[in-house]
């Protein structure tokens, strides 16, 4: 099978991230460590496997446990046309991990949206502000622990300057 | 004489002249607009009540037709546009969203156009048909007619 091939290599390569690693569904994920998401990520990018694209990069936020937060990568290559999923989980006191805008340049907004909606920090990221949100706005709305019916003050009229 | 003259009162006049000459200003988000397409298109055919004319600015516009859903990030857009409009002008508030938020009961959308700018005719719906909003516009038609404009309105006061 081509995905267990892939994950074969991955482990091989880095023995000490993974923590776990199957084929689910025909889609190859692994769930690695947080600290060792840039060791991953540049194996990833530049040894064999040729992962050229992140395809995506999101969160989810399961509340209770005692790692809350799950970051999600898709890493597609368009030399081999393979994919890989990856995960990593975050505790909910401390959500953050590595930023991989060092190598993949898309993953800068991708990091800001889930910065936005979960409050998930990426060390390394040169301008975390919010994407989609604006200012003023408080609180990370996709946390499950957002209220429903919260309601936030509006943007207010920016005057026109006068030329 | 019959036939040579008719009689009326200026407000009259002025409130037939109004509403049959509205120049909309589609302010469309969202899936409404299909409606709202084939509502302003030649099946319904608005043109026949004298709103046919669409003007893709505010200011030549006298009726501003909201359709679809106005999110926080678009409300100063929205208030922008309405204060650019000259007087007189009118609000239609076109579909669930623009009404009250519709399903989008979120952090995200306005729950109701009218915190922002006052709405002079809501059309409920998810999208409303064309036909409602025939009958809403029938039904601003009736309200500008019944209106007592202040004719007046560009005179400075002394």
């Amino acid at each position: 099978m081509e995905e267990e091939k892939i994950l074969e290599a991955l482990r091989q390569a880095c023995p000490d991230a993974v923590l776990s690693a199957e084929v689910s569904l025909g889609d190859a994920v692994a769930v690695v460590r947080r600290e060792a998401l840039p060791e991953v990520a540049a194996f990833l990018r530049g040894g064999t496997l040729r992962m050229g694209m992140l395809l995506d990069l999101t969160c989810v936020h399961h509340p209770g446990g005692a790692e809350a937060f799950e970051m999600v990568y898709h890493f597609l290559s368009l030399e081999t046309n393979a994919r890989i999923r990856v995960k990593a989980g975050l505790p909910a006191d401390n959500p953050e991990i590595a930023s991989l805008t060092g190598l993949w340049k898309n993953a800068a907004w991708l990091e800001r949206e889930v910065y936005d909606m979960f409050g998930v920090r990426f060390a390394g990221h040169p301008d975390l502000r919010r994407l989609l949100l604006y200012d003023g706005f408080e609180g990370h709305p996709l946390r499950k622990d957002y209220p429903l019916r919260k309601r936030q003050p509006r943007i207010p009229l920016r005057k026109a300057e006068p030329k | 004489m019959s036939g040579h003259f008719i009689t009326t009162r200026f407000n009259a006049a002025l409130g037939w002249a109004r509403k049959f000459s509205l120049f909309h200003y589609p302010y469309v988000t969202a899936c409404c607009g299909m409606e709202y397409m084939s509502a302003a298109c030649a099946h319904f055919d608005i043109d026949r009540f004298g709103a046919g004319w669409t003007r893709f600015s505010p200011r030549q516009s006298d009726l501003i037709m909201v359709v679809g859903t106005i999110p926080q990030k678009l409300a100063p857009v929205l208030q922008t546009v309405y204060d650019q409009m000259t007087e007189p002008k009118w609000v239609i508030a076109f579909g669930a969203c623009t009404l009250s938020g519709g399903i989008y009961d979120n952090y995200a959308v306005v729950q109701g156009i009218d915190q922002i700018i006052p709405v002079d005719i809501y059309i409920p719906g998810c999208p409303p048909r064309p036909e409602m909003v025939l009958d809403g516009l029938l039904k601003l038609q009736e309200k500008i007619q019944k209106s007592e404009p202040d004719w007046r309105w560009k005179k400075k006061k002394s």
